[in-house]
């Protein structure tokens, strides 16, 4: 209960910080618009039907707007060791874990809902789907789950705008690919019965994930 | 007494006769396949090659949760070795790999068809990362701490790819089914006295990497000593 109530404060304090700023609410927006536009026009020069390319779009997007978005946090974090205030504070290691990924989830989320809209009109394709939506769930809980733990190892490195990438990709690759087959599979009309396959997939990985990162986000900032 | 317990010794000799052997055995020994023909001996040091690589990306996962558990700067030393070595034995079983594949599949690297090929281009990207971890990563205990972290989500994030990979493209050709593998016994034979070669071969690597960093250490810990006088 009280790891709950403690990492409940995390994401708060995290919401307040950035009511305060908007610094990174309106960097990603204009981000997003950008990567957009420049899939768009590369694609649509070449391939007369650019939505047989949203999924892929869709998802090179929301990878990259996340990276950022995830960068960022862990950076404001470990900048001016802000992290060691959190971690004198007598609460649980995993309290403080749990929070930050959350409060990843919830900013990684809004930019979600931000970003379909834009995606919808200039692609011309309903993406206000249960089960896209349900991808888009399901594969940012994977993607903030492991990335929290790692963009916090990133943020403690040299180079760390680089490090994030290196080392986040490879890793939820399972997770961009399950969420792509989902959400072209919705696209492209499929049953049920052949995505559910994709969506117990997803389930998986962000359990799997989400337990590892739990166990071992400890050892990343003790010392 | 390190020099001791870290010297490969008898190891080193014995893996060197059996490499050599390997070699007689699947050149001289081994039938020549009917279908593929010649190239089909590459198989042999292909997946030992590749055997070796993953059980040694295994030992750093092991070493990253031993680390973790005891913080004993030697599990450090093992897993950084290993990840090491697993990157060699990779690339070597790619390198190998592709040779077998231009005359049989008329393609170098046909990674759309073949969901193993995806896996191995992954799997040498994650520990290069995790490597770039360890060199971006100043402080020593720290970078102990993070490599491991990283050696252990890594390792657990493989199969995972595999597992979607194999879901994403169920056509793949299977080279080698589970269930009969088309080896006749002299190839067989081989095959498993190869597979043992290159797993102590792996060992003697190990051994040998690991006293390496032993010995840096020593040389960084009385450098500093000298500096202190």
């Amino acid at each position: 209960m009280n790891t709950i109530r403690s990492a409940l404060t995390i994401v708060w304090k995290d919401m307040i910080t950035e009511w305060r700023t908007k610094e990174m609410f309106s960097s990603m927006f204009v981000f997003i618009l950008l990567v957009i536009v420049i899939f768009k026009f590369s694609f649509d020069l070449r391939i007369s039907n650019a939505a047989l390319l949203v999924p892929g779009i869709l998802w090179a997007a929301l990878t990259f707007a996340g990276t950022l978005q995830l960068g960022r946090a862990a950076s404001l974090e470990v900048e001016d060791a802000h992290v060691d205030g959190l971690l004198l504070a007598p609460v649980p290691r995993s309290a403080i874990y749990v929070g930050k990924a959350l409060g990843n989830l919830v900013f990684m989320s809004i930019t979600e809902l931000i970003m379909l809209p834009i995606f919808s009109a200039l692609f011309n394709l309903n993406l206000f789907q249960p089960l896209i939506l349900l991808a888009i769930f399901l594969g940012t809980v994977g993607f903030a789950s492991v990335g929290t733990l790692l963009s916090t190892m990133a943020a403690y490195s040299r180079a760390r705008e680089v490090m994030l990438p290196v080392l986040l990709f490879p890793i939820v690759l399972p997770i961009v690919i399950a969420a792509v087959k989902l959400t072209a599979g919705v696209i492209d009309g499929g049953t049920w019965q052949e995505l559910a396959v994709w969506v117990r997939f997803l389930i998986a990985f962000d359990i799997i994930f989400l337990a590892i990162s739990l166990m071992t986000f400890r050892f990343v900032v003790e010392g | 007494m390190m020099k001791s317990i870290w010297k490969a010794g008898p190891l080193l000799w014995l893996s060197a006769l059996m490499i050599i052997t390997a070699l007689c055995l699947v050149f001289l020994y081994a039938p020549t396949e009917r279908t593929m023909g010649d190239v089909q001996r590459i198989f042999y040091f292909h997946v030992s090659s590749a055997w070796v690589g993953f059980f040694a990306f295994f030992v750093t996962f092991f070493a990253g949760i031993a680390y973790l558990r005891t913080k004993k700067r030697l599990w450090d030393i093992v897993g950084h070795s290993s990840s090491e070595i697993g990157i060699v034995f990779t690339s070597m079983a790619v390198l190998t790999g592709s040779i077998w594949a231009k005359p049989t599949w008329n393609a170098w690297y046909p990674w759309e068809q073949e969901p193993r090929l995806i896996l191995v281009s992954i799997l040498l990207l994650i520990y290069f990362a995790y490597h770039m971890l360890r060199a971006f990563v100043r402080e020593s205990e720290q970078r102990a701490r993070f490599a491991a972290v990283y050696g252990i989500v890594a390792f657990v994030g493989v199969p995972l790819t595999f597992m979607s990979i194999r879901w994403w493209q169920s056509l793949h050709p299977v080279v080698f089914a589970s269930k009969g593998s088309g080896l006749t016994p002299p190839m067989l034979w081989t095959f498993l006295f190869c597979l043992l070669s290159f797993t102590i071969l792996y060992f003697v690597f190990l051994i040998q990497r690991c006293r390496l960093s032993i010995l840096a250490d020593q040389v960084e810990d009385l450098k500093r000593r000298v500096l202190h006088e």
